[in-house]
């Protein structure tokens, strides 16, 4: 086989759901072994996507949550009571051999069980320790709990999202989940690299909320150095472009139900393409020739180019002002962007992966390629406990005998 | 030592990439803007500092080119394309989002750069990726997100409304954080092979596998969600999750109670609160409080008292929410265990005591105005190699001498 970028690499993971797991589904793309750990009495229902919606087909279980299959794609899993002094040992055993630990429990929790960073730390000195809480470890909400949404809300990411004279609309899904994994997959691999260069291990406090906050760098500046909010008298539209100031850059209706285009134009050469596209009367209004009179006079434009679009294919719209040279978008459905689009499909953005109960499934891939060491997607998550009898053997040197025993008594 | 000691990096100066540069120069990468003469626009963008536009004072460009150097070179010159060569060759990483074949009908395209420096990882960054011919076409943030799946999924109950695209550059964002993560996985495998690479990295793919459900509901079983106020897009509707708080602020109502400690803790603040005599379902909540043995949801909808109990639960929430400010609704629920949120906006998290009390807020020295600003501080805190902003933004051209002079 191939060998990955992060062949070398062994996980100790106790993430889940989508904010720790999507960190260690990275990692496990290019090659690195990632052991997922369990919870076998309450059947690993930390990680509540295990067994939840979307399922193949009518079976129902544990094995056999959909999202928990795409966000642990290429891992192994093992079950270990940690209740028992059998399993902590274990799990020492593993760190011991394990490059990193990674886990997104609340603050507290791991450490509640005796794995604290000092407690790792005496068991491999230079272990890469990664939490992933909302508010993080230190600080009067560290006890406070999060999931995507909260963090958002927290943050700023939900007040952003929204249409004047309604309430925030926020993001219609974990943006923060997506996102916090991304930061943390980032905090791993800069301690490992860390510890490559310099033989050290730490411990990474990552909290989503912070991470959150740093996207909206020029929004926070305008407030420290301007005294400006974002809460302000006037609605918030974040359809159009804050910065830079563009008009028209918006959302418009298309012909058919629920149809929608993205339009922006960003200077007045965009504009005077778009007005030879669309090739109306008001597409030559004066006031409307500079972006300033463009900008001054939003509402009224918008309602030109939407009535414009409103009778024409969205697919059909986006393709003439792109070939116009005015950026623009079809809002694609589901279905859109992963059948019909020739751009997803070219990039190998869907791979099948194979899984234990469920069969043949496609997941999200991963949105680079690398010329040397490409990612690989090719197994589903394990099942629980899956890998327990191979990891216990292969990776510790536990025998058949011992490890039936260890199933006798509880452990695993 | 940090991490990224040592690493130098080359960035392209072009607005998509941008964060990427950042993220790595505020790790102690060796981060070297390289912009042509003129400048890059971003440099111009708003706001500006005290709201008056003139060089160096969009915090735009402050925020975004934190920690790095400056320089001018003019690509389309022989001696601009010389220097580059010679910077190249010194280089860990290009970062890059130029228009595709660009910096091939330069010759400075990664084959190019590669017979220099094997070592280099190249990561170039386009709209559908490099041999996309749909990567020569324009686009912004709002196409980025609009046409990669994000922006069905958000919006209103309302679907006359349209959809949403939340502000700050996300579809950008997302593209650099995959930046990011592969330049770092690039130098891991640099480190025990020596041997550097060409990474493709696209907006358009980096969006679509940013949806969540957007994505498996459809790949799993070929089914649609549908957006919905302040929550997440479902293939069925859901329950309300966003309240108006009496302060005028929003909240989000997150998980409602599922444990008989959360129904009690839920009774006990309605008391507090003088709102059990015109909640009559209060009486549910004592129920919940009550219950013996699992709280089986799998049954909400089929059994009645476990679904009055919890429809109970979720009302006290949004009744107790209407009647206090949304910042006593988020900590008075989080202190029951109940994972709710205040919906803030930016500048309010910003000065939020939790995040001051981290230290969240980092001080950056402006010497060319003689004053210290305010940044967002470190997404992640890493003891042995912290993160830190080493410098303002740079100036056009601020370091072409000491940069080039060093070659």
């Amino acid at each position: 086989m191939q060998q990955g970028a992060l062949s070398k690499y062994r996980i100790c993971d106790f993430t889940g759901q989508l904010a720790g797991a999507g960190a260690t589904k990275w990692v496990a793309a290019f090659g690195a072994e990632v052991i997922r750990i369990e919870d076998p009495v309450r059947q690993g229902r930390w990680d509540i996507l295990r067994g939840v919606e979307p399922f193949v087909d009518e079976r129902r279980g544990v094995d056999l949550g959909g999202g928990f299959n795409n966000h642990n794609t290429g891992k192994y899993g093992i079950t270990l009571n940690l209740r028992t002094e059998r399993a902590r040992e274990i799990l020492r055993e593993l760190i011991a051999v394990s490059d990193a630990v990674t886990e997104n429990f609340a603050a507290g929790v791991l450490a509640s069980w005796g794995f604290d960073y000092e407690a790792m730390k005496s068991i491999k000195p230079d272990i890469v320790y990664v939490s992933n809480a909302g508010f993080g470890h230190t600080g009067p909400y560290a006890r406070f709990k999060t999931w995507g949404p909260i963090v958002q809300a927290i943050s700023g990411l939900t007040f952003t999202a929204a249409l004047p004279g309604q309430p925030p609309a926020g993001w219609g899904y974990s943006y923060m989940d997506h996102t916090g994994a991304y930061y943390m997959a980032i905090a791993v691999l800069l301690a490992l690299i860390h510890r490559e260069r310099t033989g050290e291990g730490q411990w990474v406090d990552l909290a989503c909320t912070e991470a959150a906050l740093g996207l909206h760098g020029p929004a926070i500046l305008d407030w420290t150095v301007n005294g400006r909010p974002m809460r302000r008298d006037e609605p918030l539209c974040s359809n159009r472009s804050e910065w830079p100031p563009m008009a028209p850059h918006g959302i418009y209706p298309c012909a058919g139900e629920d149809q929608w285009v993205a339009i922006a134009c960003r200077d007045d050469a965009d504009w005077q393409a778009l007005g030879r596209v669309i090739d109306e009367p008001w597409c030559g209004e004066s006031a409307w020739k500079t972006a300033a009179g463009r900008l001054a006079d939003q509402d009224r434009l918008d309602a030109c180019v939407g009535e414009w679009t409103a009778a024409r294919d969205k697919f059909r719209i986006a393709e003439a002002l792109q070939q116009a040279g005015v950026p623009a978008a079809p809002v694609q459905t589901p279905e859109e962007r992963i059948e019909h689009d020739p751009s997803t499909a070219a990039f190998g953005l869907w791979p099948t992966v194979t899984h234990t109960q469920m069969g043949r499934v496609r997941v999200d891939g991963l949105p680079v390629h690398f010329s040397e060491t490409d990612w690989r997607i090719e197994r589903g998550a394990p099942c629980l406990g899956e890998h327990t009898d191979e990891v216990l053997g292969r990776v510790l040197g536990y025998d058949a005998d011992e490890i039936a025993k260890l199933r006798e008594e509880g452990v695993i | 030592m940090t991490a990224l000691t040592g690493i130098r990096v080359l960035e392209l100066a072009r607005e998509p990439i941008a964060f990427a540069g950042k993220l790595l120069a505020d790790m102690g990468a060796d981060v070297i803007l390289i912009e042509p003469p003129g400048g890059d626009p971003c440099r111009r963008y708003p706001p500006f500092l005290d709201d008056q536009p003139g060089d160096d004072r969009s915090l735009y460009w402050w925020h975004y080119h934190t920690s790095k150097r400056g320089i001018v070179l003019d690509l389309d010159s022989d001696t601009g394309q010389d220097a580059f060569r010679r910077l190249a060759a010194s280089a860990d990483v290009l970062l890059e989002a130029e228009p595709p074949g660009r910096l091939a009908r330069l010759g400075l395209d990664y084959a190019d750069l590669a017979a220099l420096r094997p070592e280099l990882i190249h990561v170039a960054l386009t709209a559908f990726g490099r041999s996309d011919p749909k990567s020569a076409l324009p686009y912004t943030d709002l196409t980025v997100l609009a046409g990669g799946g994000p922006v069905w999924s958000c919006g209103y109950d309302d679907h006359t409304l349209p959809p949403v695209r939340g502000l700050g550059n996300q579809g950008y964002n997302t593209g650099c954080h995959y930046a990011v993560l592969s330049v770092l996985t690039a130098l891991l495998y640099r480190l025990q092979s020596g041997r550097g690479q060409f990474i493709d990295v696209s907006l358009h793919a980096a969006a679509n596998v940013t949806t969540e459900a957007g994505s498996y509901m459809w790949l799993v079983k070929r089914d649609t969600v549908q957006r919905q106020t302040g929550r997440h897009a479902a293939t069925r509707p859901t329950g309300e999750t966003q309240v108006q708080c009496a302060d005028g602020r929003y909240a989000n109502t997150g998980v409602p109670p599922r444990t008989p400690k959360e129904f009690a803790a839920m009774l006990a603040w309605l008391r507090e609160l003088g709102l059990e005599e015109e909640f009559p379902e209060a009486v549910f909540l004592q129920m919940g409080a009550d219950w013996q043995g699992p709280f089986d949801l799998s049954l909400l909808g089929t059994d009645d008292t476990i679904t009055a109990i919890f429809a109970a639960g979720r009302d006290a929430l949004k009744l107790i929410a209407t009647r206090i400010p949304a910042y006593d609704f988020f900590v008075g629920c989080q202190r029951a265990g109940l994972p709710a949120g205040i919906i803030y906006s930016p500048e309010e998290a910003f000065e939020d005591e939790h995040f001051q009390a981290r230290g969240y807020q980092v001080a950056v020295e402006h010497d060319d105005i003689g004053r210290t600003i305010r940044y967002p501080g470190a997404p992640y805190r890493l003891p042995a190699s912290p993160w830190r902003i080493s410098r303002r933004a740079p100036k056009l051209g601020e370091h072409t001498e000491e940069v080039l002079g060093a070659l």
